[in-house]
């Protein structure tokens, strides 16, 4: 039985019985991807068992996600989980000769093998390579959020680049590609879940390097397994803030999306407008501290429902770490970066204030009503260092089953 | 007064209530909120209401709004007009314009709304759909039948329909027609604008078309998808030397005093009057494509 998570986010039904009943009875914590390797590392998080899926393993324990035929490529996430965990199960569909040829967490961490007919629906992985958007919006967000890129002047000789899988995300190196084609420019690396996209640039020398933590298709897990270049790194390598070093700290530009952003700049990512839980932390507050420019690309609204507000439902990626947002109807930069505005003012790139840009968004949705919440605490959202950086209340329940409707 | 540049023209069915309010975030010189043929016949009230409350609450900025109301021979044309012009619509397209008449008709149901409305005579303008052969031939007399037709637009879906031909990528079977509603539009001293490109996807034969339309003299291209509208501005917005070289002109012809005849001479070039016009035509698209001229940004035409 379950009596308690720890996760980087929540979904669907269990997301929302969390969010409105509470039926766990105790709060959820939520790390980010850098802290829940901290957590771990610290001894703060005690792993008693690590189940491990391996899409090949030989019989000492040696594993990866790149042979077999169910390679999903990196194994970013459980590597740290292999290393503090008392017993380690590996759970594979397809044992090889020892050694195993390249090998993602080795055996020394490893107790038992579980040899099963199947670890999982490969069909489920993307096939082929993930394309770019062709959502109109989306592509225009993207090239607006490239031109704020090169006005800033972080797009240089091996500058190092970081984006989220989705929407304009992605888009944003389409547009980017075709000024570093232009000026001759290659980048030192580019990071996060790794698309067939972000390959494809790797293969035609945009990038010199792809850092994995986590393998988003088809094209990007044959890319890891056969390119030097695409190297697998554990989450702690990632973003873990209380590392010797981490990549999320090596980026320049870091383009994240947002369930809502506010007034200051805050992002949530992780409760929806009604208070539900249907999102989660991933990397965008890890990657928002380390970069030296992190953008946001969302749509002023989705649906009915403003993306930019006045206050976030719940803070998960701080404001102060927060630069410039692009939506589909404008650009606002924090204006604790001035030397970004100054930048993009000397560009002609047209901006708008917040306050403004929160204008606009409200004429067309009105002020959302406020949300009716309970005194009981049914999630934590943890800070990369450990801190608690916000709570999540129980809905009132007339608010619960306007959610479910 | 600066003419407005028509350089697109992007469709957008009214029934789709998201097109309303983010449509002009694509920055197109107009759109066309459809009650036409895109409105499936259950839902034509519908979205002639949504886009009645759209007009009164959604800031479009720049963008010059248009509807294409149902032809007046339909059941809902004279229902669009009455409530889409007290709403604050200005600019409306008359679809299948295949003479004078027609026109007279929209122009008569126009006076009558805005004298109701106490909107003041003759603003409402009218853009004339040419979508047949007998419309084309007719083109000139339907740009000439009434002071509200700013611009004729062509139709080519229903005009090779009509025809009894196909429309194919080369376009031969448009040719005459679409040279004679940019040659007459220029008569009647309105704008030209040509037909869409259905095919979304082909970038390429899409800027073809555009280059023809160009050379053809249209004033725009009407569009079908967001992603048109940049290709068109691009195709239509002059380049550097092109620029350089009219505010030469301009300024030469300024300080030469040729408004009314006679020749002056810039780098080894006779100017004369139909000179001067194309050069000013040249700053006036740069400047709807967002060019600093000159510093100011702000270029004053006459």
């Amino acid at each position: 039985m379950v009596t308690g998570l720890h996760t980087s986010g929540l979904r669907g039904k269990i997301g929302r019985a969390q969010a409105t009943e509470n039926i766990l009875g105790k709060p959820v914590v939520f790390r980010t991807h850098g802290g829940r390797a901290r957590a771990i590392e610290a001894g703060e998080v005690k792993i008693d068992i690590a189940f491990i899926g391996a899409s090949a393993c030989d019989p000492m324990g040696n594993m990866n996600g790149v042979d077999g035929k169910s390679a999903f490529g990196s194994m970013g996430y459980p590597m740290v989980d292999a290393m503090y965990a008392d017993k380690v199960v590996v759970i594979t569909d397809h044992i090889c000769p020892f050694p195993l040829s390249k090998i993602a967490i080795p055996m020394q961490y490893v107790d038992y093998i579980v040899e099963v007919e199947s670890i999982g629906d490969t069909a489920l992985i993307a096939t082929g390579a993930t394309r770019v958007t062709k959502n109109p919006t989306d592509l225009l967000i993207a090239k607006r959020a490239a031109e704020v890129l090169i006005a800033s002047g972080y797009i240089k000789e091996g500058y190092s680049f970081q984006a989220g899988s989705g929407g304009a995300s992605l888009a944003v190196c389409k547009y980017l590609k075709a000024y570093m084609s232009e000026n001759n420019i290659v980048g030192s690396f580019a990071a996060g879940g790794v698309t067939g996209y972000l390959v494809e640039l790797l293969e035609q020398g945009y990038f010199k390097a792809l850092l994995d933590t986590q393998t988003f298709d088809v094209a990007a897990v044959d890319s890891i397994r056969d390119n030097i270049n695409h190297i697998e790194m554990s989450v702690s390598m990632y973003a873990n803030p209380h590392n010797k070093a981490c990549s999320a700290h090596q980026l320049d530009v870091m383009i994240l999306s947002a369930t809502e952003i506010d007034k200051q700049f805050n992002i949530n990512s992780l409760t929806g407008s009604t208070g539900v839980i249907m999102g989660a932390l991933g990397g965008a507050p890890d990657t928002a501290a380390g970069a030296k420019l992190t953008v946001v690309v969302a749509p002023t609204m989705r649906k009915r429902i403003p993306i930019v507000v006045e206050e976030v439902t719940n803070i998960v990626t701080p404001g102060d770490t927060v630069d410039v947002l692009v939506t589909e109807r404008g650009i606002s930069v924090n204006p604790k970066r001035q030397d970004i505005q100054v930048m993009l003012d000397q560009a002609g790139i047209k901006t708008i204030s917040i306050d403004d840009h929160l204008e606009l968004v409200e004429k067309l949705t009105g002020k959302p009503e406020q949300i009716q919440y309970t005194d009981e605490i049914v999630g934590v959202i943890e800070y990369r260092d450990g801190t608690v950086m916000d709570l999540i209340y129980k809905t009132q329940t007339h608010q619960a089953r306007r959610s479910f409707d | 007064m600066k003419k407005h540049l028509r350089r697109t023209m992007l469709f957008c069915p009214a029934n789709k209530p998201k097109h309303l309010f983010t449509s002009m975030i694509y920055e197109p010189d107009c759109i066309i909120f459809d009650l036409e043929d895109a409105v499936p016949f259950n839902e034509k009230g519908a979205a002639r209401d949504l886009l009645v409350e759209a007009l009164k609450v959604v800031d479009y900025g720049k963008v010059e709004i248009f509807a294409r109301i149902n032809a007046l021979y339909t059941d809902f044309g004279a229902d669009d007009v009455r409530a889409l012009v007290p709403a604050g619509l200005r600019r409306l397209r008359l679809p299948m314009c295949e003479s004078a008449s027609d026109v007279k008709e929209l122009d008569a149901l126009l006076t009558e709304v805005e004298n109701e409305h106490k909107i003041e005579a003759g603003s409402v303008k009218i853009q004339c759909a040419i979508e047949t052969p007998k419309g084309v031939v007719n083109s000139l007399e339907i740009a000439l039948a009434s002071k509200r037709v700013t611009s004729i637009s062509f139709g080519a879906e229903d005009f090779t329909r009509t025809l009894g031909t196909d429309r194919t990528k080369a376009g031969s079977e448009l040719f005459l027609a679409r040279s004679t509603v940019a040659l007459n539009a220029n008569i009647a001293e309105v704008d030209a604008i040509d037909t869409v490109y259905a095919d979304v996807e082909d970038e390429e034969g899409f800027i073809k078309e555009v280059e023809s339309a160009k050379n053809l003299g249209f004033a725009g291209k009407s569009c079908i998808h967001p992603s048109q509208v940049e290709l068109v501005h691009k195709i239509y917005t002059p380049n550097q030397k092109d620029i350089e070289a009219s505010i030469k002109i301009i300024e030469a012809a300024k300080n030469a005093d040729i408004g009314k005849g006679g020749v002056i001479v810039v780098d080894g070039k006779m100017i004369d009057i139909p000179v001067i016009a194309k050069a000013e035509r040249i700053l006036e698209l740069a400047v709807g494509a967002g060019i600093q001229i000159g510093g100011a940004g702000n270029y004053e035409f006459k």
